[in-house]
C-alpha cells in the first residue's frame, strides 16, 4: 500500500467516525430531555456532519475517480466503512448517549490535538478547526456524567450500565492497522500509544468524579478500522442511504 | 385610576402605536389572549420538528442533512425564545407543557399531516414556512413588545428555511420522472393544509375583532392568505408545477389569484383532534418529556446538592 492509499482510507476512518457519530446524535432529534439539550445534541450532531464532508471531500479529491463526498458516504456498504465500533452503538437512554460522546470525545480531542502537528496541510487544517468542537463535546458530556454520578440512585445506576455496556469498545478506538503504519512512518498521522495515555489518563479523572467504576475487560470488541463491525451499522446505513440506493439517477 | 380609566388609557396606547411591556398594566383578556397565542406558537415550533425529524436521518446527501437538521434546530430555538416571551405572563414552560399534554393548549394543525416523502421536506419550508412568514410578517408589528420582538428574529430565519425549501422542491421538479412526481405529490397533499393555516374566514373567526382592536393582529386571516397565495401560486408556474385546484384562475380586475372554498369541515375535524397525525404527534412529545424525566430529577438534585454544599462552606 502507497501513503496515497493510505491517506485515502485513513480520511475515510475519520470521515465515517464523524459521519456515524452525527448521525446518532441526529436520532435525538425532539426526543430530548429538554428543550436545550435538543438544541445542543444538534449542534454536535452538526458538528460531526461538517467534519465528515471535510474528510470525505478531501477523499474524493485523493481518489481522482469521479467520486463525490456524497457518493463516498451514500454508496460504500457495512464492509467498507472504516468507523469505531463506539460510534455506531444504538444511543439507549440519555446517559448512554453521553457517555458514548464522551468516551468518543475524549478520544478525538487527544487524536486531533496530535493531527494539529500531521504535515499533510489538509489533515493539519482539519484537525485544528475540529478540536474545538470536540472539546466542547469534551466538556458537555463530561459535565453530564459529572451530574449523573452526583445526582440521583437512578441516575448514577444508569451512568455504571452505560459504563459497563460501552467499555468493550474502547480499545477498538487506538487499533492500530497498515494503514496506521505507512502513514506514521511518513509523519502524517500518529501513533495511537500517546493518545490512549492521555486518554486513559483524562477518562479516569472524570470517571472517579463521576462515582463511577471502570468494568474489567472481560469482553474487548476490535474491527472497526477493518471494517468488521456490530451488527447495528447496516441498519444505521441502510436508513441513511434509503434514497441514494432506491434512486441511484437521481441529484437533490 | 380606576380599572375603565386605565382601559381608555391602555387603548390609547394601543392607537398611538406604542408597544405594550411585561410591566405595564393591561386589561386581562388582552393577556389571556396574548398568552394563547404566544403559548400555542411556541408548541407548533416544537411540535413542528417531528414531520421534518423524520426525514432527517434519511436526508439524501451532506448538505441537504446539515440544512435540515440547521432548519430543526433553529425551530427548537424559536420555541425556547416564544416560551419565554410567553413566560412574561407569570406561567412558565413545565406549565405550559402540561397544557399542551392535557389538550388544553393547541398548536397548529398543519403539523398533524403526515410527511411521506422527502419532497415533503421541499414542501414544509416552502408552503408552510411561507405561509408562516406572510403571518409573522405582520406579527412582527403586533403591540406586545416581547412577541413583536421574538417575531422579528424568528421571521430572518424562516426566510431562509422558506428559500431551502423551494430550491428542494424546484431541484426535485427539474429531476427525475419519479422526482418530479413526488414534488407534485406533496404540493397536492401540502396545499389545502396550508391554505387552512391562516385560520378561518374573517367572518368566522371568533378572536379576530379584539386581536384588531388591540394590534395583536394588524391584518385579517383573509388578507393574509389571499397575499400567500398570490406568491405561491406564481412560485408554483415557474418550476412548472400545478397547484391542485380546478377553480383557480386569476382576476384582472382584483389582480389576485382566485382558489375554491376551503373545506372548513376538514380543517376544524384537525383542530378537535381527529386529524391523521395528532395522536401520534402529542404522544411523542409525551412520551420523550416522560423519559427525560430521571434527567431533570437528576440535575435539580444536582444542582440542589451544590447549593447547600456551597452554603455550608459559607457558614463555616
Amino acid at each position: 500500500m502507497n501513503t496515497k492509499e493510505a491517506l485515502i482510507n485513513y480520511s475515510l476512518r475519520l470521515a465515517d467516525n464523524s459521519m456515524i457519530a452525527a448521525q446518532r446524535l441526529a436520532e435525538w432529534n425532539s426526543c430530548g430531555p429538554y428543550l436545550e439539550e435538543d438544541i445542543a445534541l444538534s449542534n454536535m450532531a452538526l458538528d460531526f456532519f461538517g467534519q465528515a464532508e471535510t474528510m470525505y471531500e478531501y477523499a474524493a479529491q485523493l481518489s481522482n475517480n469521479n467520486s463525490t463526498a456524497d457518493m463516498l458516504a451514500f454508496r460504500r456498504n457495512e464492509r467498507q466503512y472504516l468507523n469505531c465500533l463506539l460510534v455506531e452503538q444504538p444511543n439507549g437512554d440519555f446517559a448512554f448517549t453521553m457517555m458514548k460522546q464522551f468516551l468518543y470525545s475524549a478520544f478525538a480531542k487527544y487524536l486531533y490535538e496530535a493531527l494539529s502537528a500531521s504535515n499533510d496541510e489538509t489533515l493539519k487544517g482539519f484537525a485544528e478547526r475540529s478540536l474545538k468542537e470536540v472539546k466542547y463535546h469534551f466538556r458537555h458530556s463530561s459535565e453530564w456524567l459529572i451530574r449523573f454520578g452526583n445526582g440521583t440512585e437512578e441516575s448514577l445506576t444508569r451512568a455504571q450500565y452505560a459504563l459497563d455496556e460501552l467499555w468493550r469498545y474502547t480499545d477498538d478506538l487506538f487499533c492500530m492497522n497498515q494503514i496506521d503504519e505507512e502513514l506514521i512512518s511518513t509523519g502524517i498521522s500518529v501513533s495511537s500509544d500517546t493518545i490512549a495515555a492521555k486518554w486513559n489518563f483524562t477518562v479516569k479523572e472524570t470517571l472517579q468524579a463521576a462515582n463511577l467504576i471502570i468494568p474489567e475487560k472481560f469482553n474487548v470488541i476490535k474491527g472497526g478500522y477493518n471494517g468488521i463491525h456490530s451488527e447495528h451499522l447496516g441498519h444505521l446505513l441502510c436508513e441513511m442511504q434509503y434514497l441514494q440506493r432506491a434512486y441511484p439517477d437521481a441529484k437533490w | 385610576m380606576t380599572e375603565e380609566e386605565k382601559a381608555i388609557q391602555f387603548q390609547q396606547r394601543i392607537d398611538a402605536g406604542e408597544k405594550i411591556e411585561p410591566r405595564d398594566w393591561m386589561p386581562d383578556d388582552y393577556k389571556q389572549t396574548l398568552f394563547r397565542q404566544i403559548s400555542q406558537h411556541a408548541h407548533s415550533e416544537i411540535i413542528g420538528m417531528q414531520p421534518e425529524g423524520n426525514w432527517l436521518l434519511r436526508a439524501p446527501s451532506l448538505r441537504a442533512k446539515k440544512i435540515l437538521m440547521a432548519k430543526i434546530q433553529d425551530e427548537a430555538g424559536h420555541g425556547l425564545y416564544l416560551y419565554s416571551a410567553a413566560e412574561t405572563f407569570g406561567i412558565d414552560r413545565t406549565e405550559m407543557i402540561a397544557m399542551l399534554h392535557s389538550g388544553k393548549a393547541k398548536y397548529s394543525s398543519i403539523f398533524n399531516y403526515p410527511a411521506l416523502t422527502w419532497a415533503d421536506m421541499g414542501a414544509i419550508g416552502w408552503l408552510v414556512d411561507g405561509a408562516a412568514i406572510v403571518n409573522q410578517t405582520m406579527l412582527a408589528k403586533c403591540s406586545y413588545g416581547p412577541y413583536a420582538r421574538a417575531m422579528v428574529r424568528i421571521c430572518k430565519e424562516e426566510g431562509f428555511h422558506q428559500r431551502q425549501g423551494y430550491e428542494i422542491i424546484a431541484n426535485m421538479s427539474a429531476g427525475t420522472r419519479e422526482q418530479k412526481e413526488m414534488a407534485q405529490d406533496a404540493l397536492n397533499r401540502w396545499w389545502e393544509p396550508s391554505l387552512m393555516m391562516f385560520g378561518p374566514h374573517d367572518a368566522d373567526s371568533p378572536h379576530t375583532h379584539n386581536s384588531m382592536k388591540w394590534k395583536i393582529k394588524v391584518e385579517s386571516n383573509d388578507t393574509l392568505r389571499q397575499r400567500f397565495i398570490d406568491r405561491t401560486v406564481e412560485q408554483a408556474h415557474h418550476i412548472g408545477l400545478t397547484i391542485p385546484d380546478k377553480n383557480l384562475k386569476y382576476n384582472k380586475e382584483t389582480m389576485h389569484w382566485e382558489t375554491s372554498p376551503i373545506n372548513w369541515d376538514e380543517f376544524w375535524n384537525v383542530v378537535k383532534g381527529n386529524g391523521p397525525c395528532n395522536h401520534q404527534r402529542l404522544n411523542h412529545h409525551k412520551k420523550y418529556h416522560q423519559e427525560g424525566q430521571w434527567v431533570r430529577d437528576c440535575a435539580r438534585a444536582f444542582e440542589e446538592k451544590l447549593k447547600s454544599e456551597s452554603a455550608a462552606i459559607k457558614s463555616n
